[in-house]
């Protein structure tokens, strides 16, 4: 959900997708799912020599599980925020795993 | 289970990577490639968010002669790692 919600943040901001074929699509957010899979608009592709099978394709939707990278803007990233949250969500999830813990041993 | 355990206890192996949280780490993933950056998030997945990344790809030349190794690296100033691709995380070697 940590991830999730991070990328909410990015929406609207142009980012660069680095799939598992290393075809690394560059555009703009535009919005993502729980599965981390992602909208693009305005894309283009970062070496559109090796890969023109893309060159009139505007928008694209890429299942998050072919992701290898996604590159942002530092600029857009509250690195001490991300921090903060990433030690909340290992808390919660800890708690969340003693509490089922503890529901097997009763 | 003690359930006074705040953000200082070790208790399972992920609380050595929340351990590493705002330290340089080195990550090992598939197909050959390491990490080295600044862990600012991850979950359980081990999906990261890493700053000041620099990427090695190690690629051997299967040429002529002798295959050779060779090292390409590249650096990415912020960068979402997918959890699914990674192999280890560490701290970094002192290399």
């Amino acid at each position: 959900m940590l991830f999730y919600s991070f990328f909410k943040t990015q929406v609207g901001q142009q980012v660069t997708v680095e799939l598992k074929n290393d075809l690394a699509i560059q555009g703009v957010l535009e919005s993502v799912d729980q599965f981390l899979n992602i909208k693009l608009r305005d894309i283009h592709v970062v070496d559109a020599e090796r890969y023109p099978h893309m060159l009139s394709i505007k928008n694209c939707f890429i299942r998050g599980s072919v992701v290898r990278y996604v590159q942002l803007l530092p600029s857009t990233v509250d690195t001490a925020l991300l921090q903060d949250a990433a030690r909340r969500e290992a808390q919660s999830t800890q708690q969340m795993s003693q509490t089922k813990a503890a529901a097997v041993q009763a | 289970m003690a359930d006074t355990a705040g953000a200082l206890t070790v208790e399972e192996p992920l609380d050595l990577v929340r351990l590493s949280l705002d330290e340089r780490i080195y990550v090992k993933l598939r197909g050959d490639r390491e990490l080295r950056g600044r862990l600012h998030a991850y979950d359980q997945h081990l999906n990261m968010v890493l700053g000041d990344v620099e990427e090695t790809i190690t690629k051997v030349d299967v040429g002529d002669a002798a295959p050779a190794v060779r090292a390409v690296t590249r650096a990415v100033p912020m960068l979402f790692v997918r959890g699914d691709g990674v192999i280890l995380v560490s701290p970094p070697s002192r290399t």
